[in-house]
C-alpha cells in the first residue's frame, strides 16, 4: 500500500519537475506578487499637492516652509493662515496634505517646548496617505535635527497626524498575510484542479481507477507533492516580505508554517472538488479561479476591510478559508499572538480542511470511480 | 503447465443478465455471457452499441444496475478490490504518460501494482528488447509504438484477463497486425484477452466473437460457426446485417 501509493507520488513529483515553465512561474509567483504588490502599495508618492496654515509667520516657521517647498515632492498650493479655509479644500480634493502649525510655534521652538504641528492628510487611498504622511514626517524630523544641532536648547517638535476619510490605515505590514493566502489558494487549488482533471481528459485516470490505487490514495498523491511546493511558497513570500519590504515578523515562524499548511489542504481538497465536478483542464481551471481567488481576494479582508461590508458580505466571508487564514498570519506576523490567541481560527481552518477532503473524496468517487 | 491447463478448462468472465441504466436509457441491457480463460474474446458492436458501458462495468469503473458477473473467478460486486489486482485494461485513448520516460511509466504501473524494484527492473527490460525500444520520452514515440508500449504496460502485472478497448483505433495495418501477433503471444501464455473492435478482419482473428446491438447481444460463437450460421462471407458481411437490420 505504501509503495503502491509511493509509485504514485514518485510520477507526480516528476510530473511537477518535468514542467520546468510552470514550476519556475510558479516558484517565482510569492516573489513577483511580494515585490509587484508591495511596491505598488508603497508607491512613490510625487507632487503633493501641500496647504500650509500658519497663523503667525516667523523665521523658524519659514524655515520650516521652505523645507516643505525643497523636499521636491511637496507642491505648496496654499498658504493661509486659518485652518478654516483649507478645509474646504480637502473636500474637494483639491490638497492632498495639510501641515498647520501653532500660533506658538515660534516661541515654542525657540523655548525648548514641545512645538506642535498638526498634519492633516487626505487618505482616502490608505496607502498614498501613509506614504505621503512618512514624506511630511521625514521633513519634521529633517527640520528638527538641524535646529537641534545649531541651537542650545534640544528642540521638540510634536506632529500631531489626522488621517482623512479613512482612519484605519491599511499598509504592506497587513497586505502580506493575505498576499501569502492568495499565493497558497492559487498553487493550490488551481494545480491540483487542473492536474486531477488533465489525467481525467486524457484518460490515465480511468487506468488509475482500474488499478488497485484507492480514490484516497489518488487523492493524496496528488495532493503532496503540491503541499511541498506550496511550503517553498510560503517560505519565499516571507522571505521577500522580511528582506525587501521589513515586515516585522513578531510571532512564532514554526506556528505560521503549520497554519500555512493547513490552509493549504484545504485549498487543495477545494481543488479536488474543483476537479471532480468539472470535465476538461479548461473549465476546472476557470471555476477554480472563480470559486477561491475571488473571494480569497476581495471577500478576506485582503484588500478591503471586512467591517465596512455590507453584513451580507460580511456573513458570507465566514466560509472564505483566506478570511481566517489572514486573520491568523496578521497575529502571528504582526501582533506576535499565539495559538491561545488563534485556536477558534485555527478550529475553523482545521474543521474546512476536514470537511473539504470529505467533499472531495466522497464527490471524486461518486462522479469518477 | 498443467496450472494452464487446467486454467483453460474454467471460465475468466461470466456475465449473468447484466445491465446498465443511465435515467431512461439502457446502455447494455441483460447482457450474458461467458469468456473461457485463455481466449481471444472479440467483443464487437457499432459506435453506441454499449460495448464501452459493459467493459466499464467488468474492470469495476462502473456499478452495474443489475445482474451479476464474476471476473477471474471473483464476484464484480464484493471482491471488487481483489479484481484490480488480476485484470489489466487498455482504454480507448492512450492513457500513459507522456512527460515521462518510457521506463518511468513501467515503474509507476509496476509501484501501484505492487511489483518489487528487482521485478520491475527485470520486467522493464525484457520490454524494451522486446518491444525494441529505448528508454526515451513516451511524447517522441509514434502511436504505434505507443499503443504497443501501452499493450505491454497493461500486461506488466501479469494479470488474468486483459480488457482491451478499441486498442488499434488510428493505426496502420502493419502495427495493427504487430499488435495481434503481441494479442496472440499473451493468450499463448495463458492470459484471456477480452478486445472490443472496430476493424472486421480483426474480429476473425478472435476465439470467439460476440455483436452488440443497441445494448443486447445480438449474436455470439467462433468466426467461422457465425459466418456458416448466418450464410456471409465475412464477419463484415455479418456485422453490417445485424446492426442494420432490413
Amino acid at each position: 500500500m505504501i509503495s503502491t501509493l509511493a509509485a504514485f507520488v514518485t510520477k507526480e513529483v516528476r510530473h511537477i519537475l518535468r514542467d520546468r515553465q510552470t514550476l519556475t512561474i510558479l516558484l517565482l509567483m510569492p516573489l513577483v506578487q511580494v515585490v509587484l504588490f508591495g511596491y505598488a502599495l508603497r508607491s512613490d508618492v510625487r507632487n503633493v499637492r501641500l496647504a500650509i496654515v500658519d497663523p503667525s509667520p516667523d523665521y523658524a516657521t519659514l524655515a520650516l516652509r521652505d523645507r516643505f517647498q525643497a523636499a521636491g515632492r511637496f507642491t505648496v498650493v496654499v498658504t493661509d493662515k486659518s485652518m478654516s479655509r483649507i478645509e474646504p479644500l480637502f473636500r474637494k480634493g483639491k490638497i492632498d496634505l495639510a501641515v498647520s502649525l501653532d500660533r506658538d510655534f515660534a516661541a515654542r521652538v525657540e523655548s525648548g517646548e514641545p512645538a506642535r504641528i498638526l498634519i492633516a492628510i487626505d487618505a482616502s487611498d490608505p496607502n498614498t496617505g501613509s506614504t505621503m504622511q512618512a514624506y511630511a514626517r521625514a521633513v519634521i524630523v529633517e527640520y528638527e535635527q538641524d535646529l537641534g544641532s545649531r541651537g542650545s536648547p534640544p528642540v521638540r517638535i510634536d506632529p500631531q497626524v489626522r488621517m482623512r476619510f479613512n482612519p484605519t490605515l491599511e499598509s504592506v505590514n497587513l497586505f502580506i498575510p493575505g498576499l501569502i493566502a492568495l499565493v497558497l489558494t492559487l498553487v493550490s487549488a488551481l494545480m491540483t484542479a487542473i492536474s486531477l482533471s488533465r489525467e481525467k481528459e486524457r484518460g490515465t485516470l480511468e487506468i488509475l481507477l482500474v488499478s488497485p490505487l484507492r480514490p484516497w490514495q489518488i487523492i493524496v498523491g496528488k495532493v503532496l507533492p503540491y503541499l511541498g511546493l506550496a511550503f517553498a511558497n510560503v517560505l519565499t513570500a516571507l522571505l521577500a516580505a522580511w528582506l525587501i519590504f521589513h515586515v516585522p515578523f513578531r510571532g512564532s515562524v514554526t506556528l505560521l508554517l503549520v497554519e500555512s499548511i493547513i490552509y493549504s489542504m484545504v485549498s487543495l481538497a477545494i481543488g479536488v472538488l474543483v476537479a471532480t465536478r468539472t470535465a476538461t483542464q479548461r473549465v476546472a481551471m476557470l471555476v477554480a479561479l472563480l470559486a477561491t481567488m475571488l473571494p480569497s481576494t476581495l471577500l478576506s479582508g485582503m484588500v478591503f476591510p471586512l467591517a465596512s461590508m455590507p453584513r451580507v458580505l460580511q456573513l458570507l466571508s465566514n466560509v472564505v478559508p483566506a478570511k481566517w487564514f489572514i486573520i491568523i498570519a496578521r497575529g502571528i506576523m504582526l501582533k506576535g499572538v499565539g495559538l491561545t490567541h488563534l485556536w477558534m481560527e485555527t478550529l475553523v481552518l482545521v474543521g474546512m480542511t476536514l470537511a473539504f477532503m470529505l467533499i472531495a473524496v466522497r464527490s471524486f468517487k461518486a462522479r469518477v470511480a | 503447465m498443467t496450472a494452464v491447463a487446467t486454467q483453460s478448462a474454467e471460465l475468466a468472465i461470466v456475465a449473468h443478465d447484466l445491465t446498465r441504466r443511465f435515467g431512461n436509457f439502457t446502455a447494455v441491457d441483460h447482457i450474458t455471457f461467458d469468456v473461457k480463460a485463455g481466449e481471444v474474446f472479440g467483443f464487437l458492436g457499432a459506435n453506441g452499441a454499449g460495448k464501452t458501458t459493459a467493459i466499464r462495468m467488468l474492470t469495476g469503473l462502473l456499478a452495474p444496475t443489475e445482474g451479476s458477473a464474476r471476473v477471474a473467478g471473483l464476484d464484480l460486486k464484493t471482491q471488487t478490490e481483489q479484481i484490480r489486482h488480476r485484470i489489466g485494461y487498455m482504454s480507448q485513448r492512450f492513457s500513459l504518460y507522456e512527460d515521462l520516460t518510457v521506463l518511468e511509466n513501467i515503474a509507476l504501473y509496476g509501484g501501484i501494482y505492487g511489483l518489487a524494484d528487482s521485478e520491475i527492473a527485470e520486467r522493464s527490460a525484457s520490454m524494451l528488447s522486446a518491444l525494441g525500444l529505448t528508454d526515451e520520452m513516451v511524447s517522441r514515440l509514434p502511436l504505434g509504438w505507443k499503443q504497443k508500449l501501452a499493450f505491454s504496460v497493461a500486461l506488466l502485472h501479469e494479470p488474468a484477463i486483459v480488457f482491451l478497448d478499441e486498442p488499434t483505433g488510428g493505426v496502420d495495418p502493419i502495427t495493427r497486425r504487430q499488435f495481434w501477433e503481441m494479442i496472440y503471444a499473451a493468450a499463448a501464455r495463458g492470459t484471456t484477452v477480452f478486445v472490443t473492435t472496430h476493424y472486421m478482419d480483426e474480429a476473425e482473428y478472435c476465439d470467439r466473437i460476440s455483436i452488440m446491438v443497441d445494448g443486447r447481444i445480438a449474436t455470439m460463437g467462433t468466426p467461422l460457426d457465425l459466418k456458416r450460421e448466418f450464410d456471409v462471407p465475412s464477419i463484415d458481411e455479418l456485422f453490417v446485417r445485424l446492426a442494420r437490420p432490413a
